[in-house]
């Protein structure tokens, strides 16, 4: 019943799309108000079903409903509560539903917050959010329906969730990171929109700049429980892998990260108008080129894997429409704009430029190497793969204009500057960033690495030119701490954003320069030295978990005065109905170095292989993450946006009464 | 610039995605078994195994070929084989397919036994490959696997994952039933469309 | 000059130069650090028509099954070697030091990357079970659809028939039909 419920539920959703995808633009042909008008109840319509929808799959999961194909699939009736329902998205079909509700969400939220907008511009965007439901829907209901029936042979119970799965942040990486995907679909629809409305100008900009801020929070918190997710459950010790499938949700963040700082220019300066729209449609294709890699298989089958074509034809098709309509419409569209404004070679528009242009490479950087091997076979030239250290290279060189540029944007103007007012604050900033990167590992480090000072000038770099434009922004100011606080959610927005970044280089270049690696051969009540560190191995124990059997290590670590630090535990789990063995690491954590313990696997004579890393700095990756996403979000909730509400409601009449 | 240019200009883009998709859509049809060709061409690999059923009587490579036959890779282990067994049972049922059966790692001989007391047995002959030395040489990395061995104990095709209609009707049968027709053997009626 | 030409000059060609740059260094890099892919036989035997070996010190990568029996550690250290096989007859020998994923067992499909030291020899840096290497990082998830499952090891084979009945196929009717095509490793 509860599968019928769900499965009509989509249907009904499916419905509604389509009509939202089709009604608001014949009123928008037709200067129709009430056909504009009712975009907004199809909406709620295509949320309010898809929700239905969503909450029977969950349903179905807590009652363990095993005559639901993909209940038995990915649930057991011992796993966890809590996993029993994460497990909903737990595989492709309910992820899928997932990320059905969460574009729902979106569209709604737009429904609900456009109506500050021109009635004729709020009918286009949701409009546009119907037909890419359409697809989404469609995709759903005929190759991916989650509710399919087991019947006529309903299983007693469930083969289990996969058992890297079983893990805390698994319930929240994939929500954030479809928020992330599919918020980028906004700023799709807002480019597209804007498109069809053949009117570029700023205004478009200002209303896609908070949902295109939100929709990169979101990714950039995704990505980053993601990393740290891989971090610990995998066992392996790394934060990145440059694998397929991260770098599918990588591409759409460096693209939607150029398209934040692009839509800034476009909205204050009127300027770089048909590259933002470019962007939005970019970072959004690559949103769904992303999916399309990872759900058809096609990456994966390069290493012979097998897929299903039905599923990647379909997506492949449905890629094919949206991007290749939406980039026909851009070139038809906006060839007939024109930028008029000037600027000098030295102003924020021209760094700006820059660091878009930057993070452009980027993305193509990644693009090649993830798309790479499969045109590589393609062309008959046999199946190859291109290492990490390919990125990690292309991208320590990129970083480097990148972090320069990023530290004198700020400090710039619009229009036009001149060196001189600022070369005072820039050669302070230079000379205290080459200072402490080369004074800090001197002092705490045993040995000098110079990618690791590289590493901390570029961020130091960052940090004391943010500062300096902060001293800029008060020292006309009688009083200083006020005036920084007045200073505007927004600019604070900016600066936490850029502090992240800072933050983030620091814990790259120390990590990677200085982390300790060993793994050693160990029996209960060896002890292994590595760094400044000892590692007691005390005991072994046999454990039962809930849907598991484990063999556990205790570690005592100490320092080399042996002063104790922790008791810490590292296992080994089976899991029992899944039948897959998984390595659950153990970590001692403070905020300047992590201590990773992996066990590996039992060795002839009863000793165990363990690998042991000291990660110096490791949580400052994901902190800079964090404290970028803060920043994204003091931005959305600057005071412009709330103000300027008034003012648009005074647009939209005047619009309204235009269209009409 | 007239609008012209700038048009041609800014429908670089689309170009580059036409050109990328064209790529994707080829790799999602490229063969994922292409590597494995070596094998399709040889004979099949000399081997001594037991039978499932019967412990001490041990089939060898001589019962490969006389006729065309499939050799089917299964375990019970694997879902997907669960799922490929009603076909299998259909195969032998409506068009007489000969099938040898190479269970392959399984996790008990009884546990193999059992399944197809329950499920029926689609095969002939029952191999049990419980170390999976046959499984490798054939350059087996899983189950199911399904090849094709025509009347001189050739192998003509490997198919990688699960048999069904689909599969049968547009990559193995028509594989099958030429070798059929080679040999001046009969083919059901409604299959004779695969060898036209 | 104009200075508005000669700025959209200087801009021009400085985006020029820098597209060149980029390009070198990603060529560069690429040429680095691509690693073609090779099975056992290819390696012995030569890939393609031309028969092209690899050359000793190439790195690269070879996918193949771990030949049962072949699985030895060496002396109380950390070091294993193990030889990998296609189609056969061809054997290579990789060895390893370091902790083996989880889902390595012999007869399983693996994935090695590292450097020939010999015309059958590898040194590898990463040793991957195919399992695995589907499996790696974030949402993951997304990638599980038909491929999650893996031959028992041999060792604890006392397994019932019952448990294999519950969990193995019983409850895979509908998964097949939804995926096509399921394969199992």
């Amino acid at each position: 019943m509860i599968g019928e419920v769900g499965h009509f539920a989509l249907a009904l959703a499916f419905a509604f799309s389509a009509l939202l995808a089709v009604i608001p633009l014949i009123g928008v042909a037709r200067s129709h108000g009430g056909q504009m008008a009712i975009a907004r109840p199809l909406t709620y319509g295509m949320f309010f079903f898809t929700l239905i929808s969503f909450i029977a799959l969950v349903w179905g999961f807590l009652v363990n409903d095993f005559s639901i194909a993909y209940v038995a699939n990915n649930s057991n009736t011992a796993l966890p509560a809590i996993y029993r329902f994460t497990a909903v998205w737990g595989s492709h079909e309910g992820s899928f539903l997932l990320w059905m509700l969460v574009q729902a969400s979106w569209a709604a939220a737009l429904a609900v917050f456009s109506k500050r907008l021109p009635l004729v511009f709020a009918a286009r965007v949701l409009a546009v959010m119907g037909m890419i439901g359409v697809g989404f829907y469609l995709f759903m209901l005929l190759t991916s329906n989650p509710f399919e029936r087991t019947i006529p042979l309903i299983p007693v119970d469930g083969r289990d969730l996969n058992p890297l799965l079983q893990d805390p942040g698994m319930i929240i990486h994939p929500p954030l990171l479809y928020m992330g995907y599919v918020g980028m679909s906004v700023a799709f629809a807002f480019a597209i929109a804007a498109l069809l409305g053949g009117r570029l100008d700023s205004a478009w900009a200002r209303w896609s700049r908070p949902w295109t801020i939100a929709a990169w929070v979101f990714l950039t918190l995704g990505i980053m429980v993601g990393s740290w997710w891989a971090y610990y459950e995998l066992g392996w010790g790394g934060w990145w892998f440059w694998d397929p499938v991260e770098n599918a949700s990588f591409l759409p963040w460096l693209a939607g990260t150029a398209l934040m700082h692009s839509l800034a220019v476009t909205e204050k300066r009127g300027t770089f108008k048909s590259w933002t729209v470019l962007l939005a449609i970019s970072a959004f294709s690559l949103s769904l080129l992303g999916t399309f890699l990872v759900r058809s298989g096609v990456l994966v089958s390069v290493h012979a894997f097998a897929s299903d074509p039905t599923r990647g034809m379909f997506l492949l098709g449905f890629l094919g429409v949206v991007i290749a309509g939406s980039l026909l419409l851009y070139a038809i569209r906006a060839a007939k704009v024109q930028s008029h404004s000037r600027y000098d070679l030295f102003s924020r528009e021209v760094l700006l430029l820059g660091n878009n242009l930057l993070l452009v490479t980027a993305t193509m950087v990644v693009l090649v190497g993830t798309l790479l091997p499969l045109v590589h076979q393609q062309l008959g030239l046999g199946n190859i793969s291109i290492g990490e250290p390919f990125f990690n290279e292309v991208f320590m060189w990129l970083t480097i204009p990148f972090a320069i540029l990023l530290g004198f944007g700020p400090l710039t103007r619009w229009k036009r500057q001149k060196i001189a007012e600022l070369r005072s604050s820039l050669l302070l900033a230079i000379a205290l960033a080459v200072g402490l990167g080369f004074a800090l590992p001197w002092i705490f480090a045993d040995v000098v690495s110079g990618l690791a000072v590289l590493g901390l000038i570029l961020a130091f770099w960052i940090v004391f030119t943010t500062a300096a434009e902060l001293r800029l922004r008060v020292a006309s100011r009688e009083h200083k701490w006020p005036a920084l606080v007045k200073l505007g959610r927004s600019h604070w927005g900016m600066v936490l954003g850029h502090l992240g970044f800072a933050v983030m280089i620091i814990g790259i270049a120390v990590v990677q320069n200085y982390e300790v690696e060993r793994t050693v051969r160990m029996s209960a009540g060896d002890t292994a030295t590595v760094g400044n560190y000892q590692f007691h191995f005390r005991s072994m124990e046999d454990r039962q978990g809930p849907n598991f059997t484990s063999e556990s290590a205790t570690f005592v670590i100490s320092r080399e005065d042996g002063r104790e630090v922790d008791t810490v535990v590292s296992e080994k789990r089976f899991y029992t109905v899944a039948r897959q063995i998984q390595t659950q690491t153990a970590l001692q954590v403070n905020p300047f170095r992590d201590l990773y313990i992996a066990l590996g696997e039992e060795l002839d004579d009863g000793s165990w292989a363990v690998r042991i890393h000291i990660k110096p700095f490791v949580r400052w990756i994901w902190a800079g993450a964090i404290l970028m996403s803060i920043g994204g979000i003091f931005s959305i909730s600057d005071k412009r946006y709330r103000l300027r509400r008034k003012n648009e409601k005074r647009a939209r009449k005047q619009a309204a009464a235009e269209a009409l | 610039m007239s609008v012209r240019t700038r048009t041609l200009i800014l429908l670089t883009p689309l170009v580059l995605f036409l050109v990328l998709a064209v790529f994707l859509f080829k790799g999602l049809f490229s063969d994922p078994t292409k590597l494995d060709s070596a094998l399709i061409g040889r004979e099949v690999p000399s081997f001594e195994l037991p039978d499932l059923y019967q412990p001490d009587v041990n089939h060898d490579e001589s019962i490969v070929g006389g006729r065309p036959m499939l050799i089917n890779v299964w375990a019970t282990w694997c879902p997907t084989c669960y799922a490929e067994h009603t076909f299998l049972n259909q195969l032998l049922a409506e068009e007489d397919v000969y099938i040898i059966g190479l269970n392959y790692k399984d996790d008990s001989r009884g546990a193999a036994v059992r399944w197809l007391q329950d499920l029926g047995d689609p095969y002939q002959i029952n191999l049990f490959d419980f170390t999976g030395l046959l499984a490798l040489d054939l350059g087996v990395y899983g189950a199911p696997e399904t090849f094709v061995v025509d009347a001189d104990g050739i192998i003509r095709y490997r198919h990688v994952g699960d048999l069904n209609e689909r599969v049968w009707r547009t990559e193995v049968g028509p594989v099958y039933y030429r070798a059929m027709q080679e040999s001046g053997l009969d083919i059901p009626e409604h299959r004779l469309e695969l060898v036209q | 000059m104009n200075p508005r030409r000669k700025k959209r000059l200087i801009m021009t060609s400085s985006i020029l130069v820098g597209a060149a740059f980029a390009t070198g260094l990603v060529l560069y890099a690429l040429s680095q650090n691509i690693d073609l892919f090779y099975t056992p036989t290819e390696i012995v035997e030569g890939k393609g028509d031309a028969e092209i070996k690899p050359e000793v010190g190439q790195r690269l990568r070879v996918g193949g099954l771990v030949v049962p029996g072949s699985v030895r550690r060496e002396g109380s250290g950390l070091t294993v070697s193990f030889n990998l096989i296609d189609v056969g007859p061809a054997e290579i020998t990789v060895e390893y030091e370091g902790i083996l994923p989880d889902l390595f067992r012999e007869g399983q499909g693996i994935v090695a990357q590292g450097i020939l030291t010999d015309a059958n020899r590898i040194a590898a840096s990463e040793v991957l079970a195919k399992h695995d290497e589907e499996y790696m990082p974030p949402a993951l998830a997304e990638a599980l659809k038909g491929i999650q499952h893996v031959p028992p090891s041999q060792q604890n084979n006392s397994s019932d028939y019952n448990q294999g009945y519950n969990q193995g196929y019983n409850n895979n009717e509908a998964a097949e039909e939804s995926s096509g095509g399921g394969y199992d490793r």
